[in-house]
């Protein structure tokens, strides 16, 4: 892309440079030693085109919508449609939360995202020893079809996509979707969504797991043949790094750890018999928006491509649609602070920009309280302006990846891929993704960034503005935070009485006791079984129960 | 006071959070300014905790709690010590706890609370005095 005597001649003159540089830092050194990005990657005063000389456009770029897709999954990007707007949310009852997302899609919010309360993501019922203090807490609580129905009351399936981060049962809480479509009249190849189902990173960093990896591997599989046959505008995994990215780990372990997960489920599914140009056109992911606003978007660029090759060159698909990276993004909320909580308003901005730029296809922007509690309607929906203001009145989706062709950036792009590779290739080498959680090299790798990124807050290496520089002496301890009522426990818990004395229970025992004969047999796809269970209003609890039971429960493997 | 004993601390994770990030980093600071420590993982009931202390005969407790269960799971646990004579024992904490919930903990008898943003070394600070404070009655009382 470069004429190599151009390149020399800027050498050259580089090298001059340097040398007034060097006359300059007698006078006056640079703010530090040494400069990195956030992830730790060395940054140099300035880039040139020498730094990409092997940059061969069409090679590692391409055109938006085709093959590397570094510049993005659509021809049109945000010219043809804007990010969808994404707002996960949920707490306390269906009720409740029903009223937040009619709020939210109100308030120009273009999808649904749901989220569950613990006991839920682990499968138990809010009468479950393990619920107790956690019923509502943290999202919605959902123990049966009837709550589920309320959640989505109003809310008309065929016209607005739902994502779930719903991960160990996601099967269970997707046959309650579908099911309550039905009771709409809509049919599931009607379907938009997401279910995010990614449990290798449950073990990896997020910790809402209940089987071990093996029956868990079959349900996912048994997701997307389903997917693939019923549901075929239905994401049937979202395979995210964004967790991971929040128990501390780098950009590129950001981008290593996903894309190597996906590979390991993408490997289950093959071996299970399923066409990667098939499943594959719906695998879709999930990404962390961090500090390092240069970096992510580089960051965001390398695993598309990186991607693409994975499915192209390793996996062999054809299917350019297959070959895509679709993700949804979050802004990290472990970079927000407690103190002085408004400057989380500025944090959220630039790294909601930094996903824009980095061509994320659905976007949330956490809230400013998000160190202190669950949003308020006031909070969520600053939080939600922030998207609408980058969409409609900055100007960066007027072009599509308009970062291209910056040294930097490009540079950066490529650095983050070739890192990202190498961390794959030493996980090919023990075995794969499952055996590098079950020797515990991934948490490790993780728990270390941690600790390296803490360090260097503790002797104000990094910089956290109002928590480590710019402190105030008083913050301000009374503001209007969002406080789930305790009396939500023992509703749900009177809620569940009610429905185990009102449902049919010689069916519920009847359709739980097929699932359980099913659950024995790997060859059968359970998604039909779990959808006659919630149907006939077995709870998520008696369901996970029965699986608990054929399965197993997965032990920890701790790792400090 | 001469160290002759180690500081032991258990590092736990009640209930069905998740978020071990911050439980690991303090658990590795007060491993690395030379106390001795458990970390129990997720998952951990009350009882599970509090067995784990007693057995392993430690000098605290630190509850790490994310999911807006702190009120349940710092009572519980400090329930549990007063029923089985272990009341001695030190309890903290952190998380993701809003700061006017702090008082109520601290009125159950949680010692201390260290929210986002607490460097580790005051924890570990912190730890140190109170500790010490503790042997100091306990040898005074013998």
């Amino acid at each position: 892309m470069f004429d190599p005597e151009r390149l020399k001649a800027i050498e050259a003159e580089k090298e001059k440079w340097d040398q007034r540089v060097q006359k300059s830092l007698q006078k006056a050194p640079e703010r530090k030693e040494h400069f990195t990005t956030g992830s730790g990657i060395p940054v140099e005063r300035v880039y040139l085109p020498n730094h990409v000389k092997d940059l061969d456009y069409m090679r590692d770029l391409g055109m938006p919508g085709e093959y590397p897709f570094t510049r993005g999954v659509q021809n049109t990007m945000y010219r043809g449609r804007f990010w969808t707007m994404r707002q996960y949310a949920g707490f306390a009852t269906a009720e409740e939360s029903n009223k937040r997302y009619r709020y939210l899609l109100e308030q120009g919010q273009t999808g649904l995202s749901v989220a569950f309360d613990l006991p839920t993501q682990i499968g138990y019922d809010s009468d479950h020893p393990m619920a107790r203090g956690e019923v509502g807490k943290v999202g919605v609580a959902i123990d049966s079809l009837k709550d589920m129905e309320i959640l989505f009351d109003g809310i008309p399936l065929d016209k607005v996509s739902t994502s779930m981060t719903i991960n160990a049962p996601a099967a269970i809480l997707w046959a309650m979707y579908i099911a309550v479509a039905e009771k709409q009249g809509v049919k599931p190849e009607e379907l938009s969504g997401t279910i995010q189902n990614d449990i290798l990173k449950e073990y990896i960093a997020r910790g809402t797991y209940i089987f071990p990896p093996k029956p868990s591997m079959r349900l996912i599989t048994d997701i997307f043949e389903f997917g693939s046959q019923h549901v075929p505008k239905w994401n049937t995994i979202s395979i995210s790094g964004y967790h991971i990215r929040e128990a501390g780990s780098t950009a590129v372990q950001e981008v290593a750890f996903t894309l190597a997960d996906a590979i390991a489920y993408v490997e289950a599914a093959i071996k299970k018999g399923l066409d990667p140009n098939v499943f594959g056109e719906r695998l879709s992911f999930f990404f962390n928006a961090h500090n390092d606003f240069l970096e992510e978007i580089a960051k965001f660029r390398a695993a598309r491509r990186l991607w693409a090759k994975i499915m192209k060159e390793r996996f062999k698909v054809t299917n350019p649609r297959a070959m895509m990276l679709r993700f949804h993004t979050q802004t990290g909320g472990s970079t927000l602070t407690a103190q002085q909580p408004e400057n989380n308003i500025i944090r959220v901005t630039i790294q909601a920009l930094a996903a824009v730029l980095g061509g994320t296809q659905s976007l949330h922007t956490n809230s400013y309280d998000e160190a202190l509690c669950l949003p308020t309607e006031e909070s969520v929906r600053i939080a939600l302006r922030t998207q609408q203001i980058i969409a409609y009145e900055s100007g960066v989706t007027e072009t599509i990846d308009p970062l291209a062709g910056s040294y930097y950036i490009e540079w950066l792009t490529n650095e983050i891929e070739r890192q990202a590779e190498e961390y794959i290739r030493k996980i090919d080498e023990m075995g794969g993704m499952l055996v590098a959680i079950e020797k515990g090299y991934v948490q490790q790798e993780i728990q270390d960034s941690a600790y390296q990124y803490q360090k260097k807050v503790e002797n104000g290496e990094a910089v956290v503005v109002g928590v480590n520089k710019f402190q105030i002496k008083e913050e301000n301890v009374n503001r209007k935070i969002l406080k789930v009522d305790p009396a939500v426990e023992e509703l749900q818990r009177k809620k569940l009485k009610e429905l185990k004395e009102q449902r049919d229970n010689l069916r519920v025992k009847a359709v739980l006791e097929d699932l359980r004969k099913a659950a024995m047999d790997e060859s059968v796809n359970l998604m039909p079984y779990f959808i006659e269970a919630v149907k006939a209003y077995a709870t998520e609890g008696e369901i996970c129960g029965v699986l608990r039971e054929v399965f197993g429960e997965y032990v920890e493997n701790v790792v400090l | 006071m001469s160290e002759e004993r180690k500081i032991r601390v258990v590092i736990a994770k009640p209930g069905l959070d998740g978020h071990d990030r911050g439980a690991k980093v303090v658990a590795r600071a007060l491993r690395d300014a030379g106390m001795e420590v458990i970390y129990t993982g997720l998952r951990q009931t009350p009882e599970q905790i509090v067995e784990t202390a007693i057995q392993e005969d430690v000098d605290a407790i630190g509850l790490s709690i994310l999911s807006g269960a702190h009120e349940y799971y710092f009572s519980k646990v400090i329930e549990l010590l007063k029923e089985r004579g272990a009341e001695d024992i030190i309890v903290f904490g952190g998380g993701v706890i809003p700061p006017e919930d702090v008082p109520r903990l601290l009125e159950i008898g949680a010692k201390a609370i260290f929210g986002p943003g607490t460097p580790t070394s005051q924890t570990v600070e912190w730890l140190k005095k109170a500790v010490e404070e503790k042997r100091r009655k306990e040898s005074s009382v013998s």
